[in-house]
């Protein structure tokens, strides 16, 4: 579909190169012509007479699925060698010299123009914010942290990456590093990884073997270290404050920002931290061009994206995918489509568990991005899904994420720390049906008062799956289920009496 | 054994209970944090109390050293971190002297500062493991008699694609069925290691019934870097 930008003197051609056509009346009252009717999903090429404006190219409409060469991961299921040999065969460490060698300025803008945004839950531009370590030094060594903590429910790929292509993350290091003027980098992964942390330790070793960290990285003259840190088992040591503690060998409680990282973070010297697949991805961004990464996806959303799908589906997978690829087509061509049939599905929590779930009728055409489901009300997270189908309990599935964050929180700030273990007591009993009609609008207000409150950000993403039980304008049908429980309950009470 | 609750006040905790060949025992639905006064270090929650209390196995004085190998594996600990900054080491050096071990006595704690047994297993809150707690015979928290099974129930594992699945020490075993966890189980009590992974005849996280994606041979170097690097 085309929509007019604005300049009154339009003529369409189609892309075959039809004759030039008269001018078409302005955008208010635009009658069809029939000789240069459209079928959806072709693209046409606009073209405007009486402008100097640039042409635009056509804006893609169609997302995923991704072909093979496009996909970045290529063993993210295991079956080539992982190792150095492997990884060289499949391309990387290929120029990396070469791109260190083009300097700061011009990796930062690659990663700019590729619209790369982090891939760890946020979705921050990633050229800002690599950018913003960008100034001069001032004693201080700089330091690039990556969070391989990997704790949000529902996520499991940097695990994929860790174990079956390290080097693309240690390669990564290095040109994040240097664009970021970084002296080292230290790999913070989960302590349950112990089998992933193993394998990148392997290939990080043979990358110094090989000279391609270490002393004069690559031949380049930069020297870069790498160094992985296993923590111990904390979902809130995912968040980069608290990761930041739990590497100075501190307990893992978040510091409040600012003083932002980039300013004051590890070992109190500038840090920026970033996710795994982010960094992952910055050498083949920088070989095969940021422009390349940009064609996919819808603007300000480009590339493609690690996604995990769990739940009730026929066959769970990660799968690396383009991103804005429908919701609908993702789960149906590569986990089996929803158990039961796409009829049989009751929500999908779409980015990790800190994400909102969304009902089947916004399942239905959503696409998978950043900005399609903050337009539905939820968010791409770590593209995490969760799909749950009719048999579902939602209440208990929301009781048992809060029962989550109320053990992982690490009881710095009392929002937290006291307002979720309220709100976890109070689900548990609307499992049940235990509670008054009036306690629904209290649970509402509560997470209302945790929400935006807290030091860190586990707050609100413990209030946000409550808030999602009820009508406020997005889901109707949960808050019915809520009240028909306790009327249940009741009745139940009332009949042992 | 299986012992009756009380809280400090002296009054009977009332959780879920159930009855196990005639034993009563005090045990939450999903092994939530359990409020209770133990004669012994016995655990309560999903893995253990947070609190140390002395024991006569596990106080002050029990020996701990590490051993020269690991001394040396401790001091390549150390030197990752900057100068001034060397409490970072504080983890690692920590999992090394439990895996040294077995455990981490207090002793151990106070020379560097978790606690852990032989086999820790911890599924994970994804799907509900109710069929464990039957085959090894304990409960969420608890250890077995011959101190070679603690099942510890922990929030996430990051393995959710592969679910249902627990870690055994380092090992995730995955995909599981009720019957596998009983093999893993024979196994581990006959003092083999079984292989990790999943369980349902896939290699790692590729859709069950067949590669949807990565179905051509990976490209080789140089394929589709731009042309002026």
């Amino acid at each position: 579909m085309l929509s007019c930008v604005g300049c009154p003197v339009l003529s369409r051609v189609l892309s075959g190169g039809a004759s030039r056509l008269p001018a078409v009346a302005a955008a208010a009252s635009r009658t069809p012509n029939p000789s240069t009717s459209l079928s959806a999903g072709s693209s046409v090429a606009l073209v405007r007479y009486n402008t100097t404006a640039q042409q635009e190219k056509p804006k893609k409409t169609k997302f995923g699925p991704l072909a093979d060469q496009d996909r970045i991961f290529t063993n993210l299921y295991g079956r080539h060698d992982w190792r150095l040999k492997g990884a060289l065969s499949r391309g990387d460490w290929y120029k990396t010299k070469e791109i260190l060698e083009k300097g700061v300025d011009w990796i930062l803008n690659e990663i700019k123009v590729s619209g790369l945004r982090g891939r760890g839950g946020a979705g921050f531009p990633t050229g800002m914010k690599w950018g913003f370590m960008n100034k001069p030094s001032d004693g201080r060594p700089k330091y690039l942290v990556v969070n391989a903590d990997e704790g949000e429910p529902g996520t499991c790929k940097d695990r994929e990456i860790m174990r079956n292509d390290p080097h693309k993350l240690v390669e990564g290091c290095l040109v994040a590093g240097r664009a970021m003027g970084a002296r080292a980098a230290y790999i913070y992964i989960r302590g349950e990884f112990y089998n992933e942390s193993s394998n990148l330790q392997v290939a990080i070793n043979e990358a110094y073997g090989a000279g391609l960290i270490g002393k004069n990285a690559c031949g380049s003259g930069y020297d870069f270290d790498v160094f992985v840190m296993r923590g111990a088992g904390a979902y809130i040591c995912g968040e980069e404050t608290a990761l930041i503690e739990s590497i100075e060998g501190k307990q893992g409680k978040p510091r409040l920002k600012p003083p932002f990282p980039a300013d004051v973070g590890v070992f109190g010297c500038p840090t920026t931290v970033a996710n795994v697949e982010t960094v992952a991805v910055a050498p083949t961004i920088c070989r095969r061009g940021g422009t390349w990464f940009a064609g996919f996806g819808r603007e300000r959303n480009s590339g493609t994206k690690l996604f995990n799908i769990s739940g009730h589906v026929n066959t769970p997978c990660t799968v690396e995918e383009e991103m804005s690829i429908p919701l609908k087509e993702l789960i149906e061509r590569h986990a089996g489509g929803v158990r039961g049939g796409w009829d049989n599905l009751l929500c999908v929590i779409p980015g990790g568990s800190s994400t909102p779930l969304i009902p089947r009728h916004v399942c239905d055409d959503v696409m998978m991005d950043f900005d399609g489901l903050i337009q539905a009300q939820t968010g791409l997270g770590t593209a995490a899904l969760i799909v749950m189908d009719k048999s579902t309990d939602v209440i208990r599935a929301i009781a048992r994420l809060i029962e989550f964050y109320k053990h992982e929180s690490c009881g710095q700030c009392t929002p937290c720390r006291e307002g979720v273990d309220w709100m976890n007591k109070m689900m548990w009993r609307f499992v049940k049906g235990d509670a008054r009609a009036a306690e629904i609008d209290m649970i509402w207000e509560l997470s209302k008062q945790i929400e935006g409150h807290t030091i860190c950000a586990l707050g609100d993403g413990a209030a946000w799956p409550v808030q999602i039980l009820l009508p406020q304008g997005l889901i109707r049908h949960f808050r019915p289920i809520m009240e028909s429980r306790i009327a249940e309950f009741e009745q139940k009470q009332q009949a042992k009496a | 054994t299986p012992t009756l609750c009380f809280c400090p006040l002296g009054i009977l905790f009332m959780g879920f209970m159930y009855s196990k060949c005639g034993q009563w025992e005090l045990k939450t639905s999903t092994g939530r944090q359990v409020r209770s006064l133990h004669q012994s270090a016995a655990r309560a929650g999903g893995a253990g109390l947070f609190v140390h209390r002395d024991t006569t196995d596990n106080n002050p004085e029990t020996p701990f050293e590490f051993t020269p190998e690991n001394l040396k594996r401790v001091e390549a600990i150390i030197n990752n971190y900057p100068q001034g900054h060397k409490q970072a080491a504080t983890i690692p050096v920590l999992d090394l002297a439990q895996r040294q071990h077995g455990w981490l006595p207090i002793s151990a704690m106070n020379k560097v500062r978790t606690k852990g047994n032989r086999h820790e297993q911890t599924p994970c809150l994804s799907k509900p493991f109710h069929f464990l707690f039957l085959h090894s015979g304990i409960k969420v928290g608890e250890t077995t008699p011959d101190k070679l099974f603690t099942l510890a129930e922990v929030e996430c594992l990051g393995a959710c694609v592969n679910a249902p699945m627990v870690q055994i020490n380092d090992n995730y075993y995955e995909d599981l069925k009720p019957s596998d966890i009983e093999q893993i189980l024979d196994e581990l009590n006959a003092g083999r290691v079984p292989p990790p992974g999943p369980r349902n005849g896939r290699f790692s996280c590729e859709p069950a019934g067949g590669l949807t994606s990565l179905t051509e041979p990976p490209p080789g170097p140089g394929v589709g870097v731009r042309a002026d690097l």
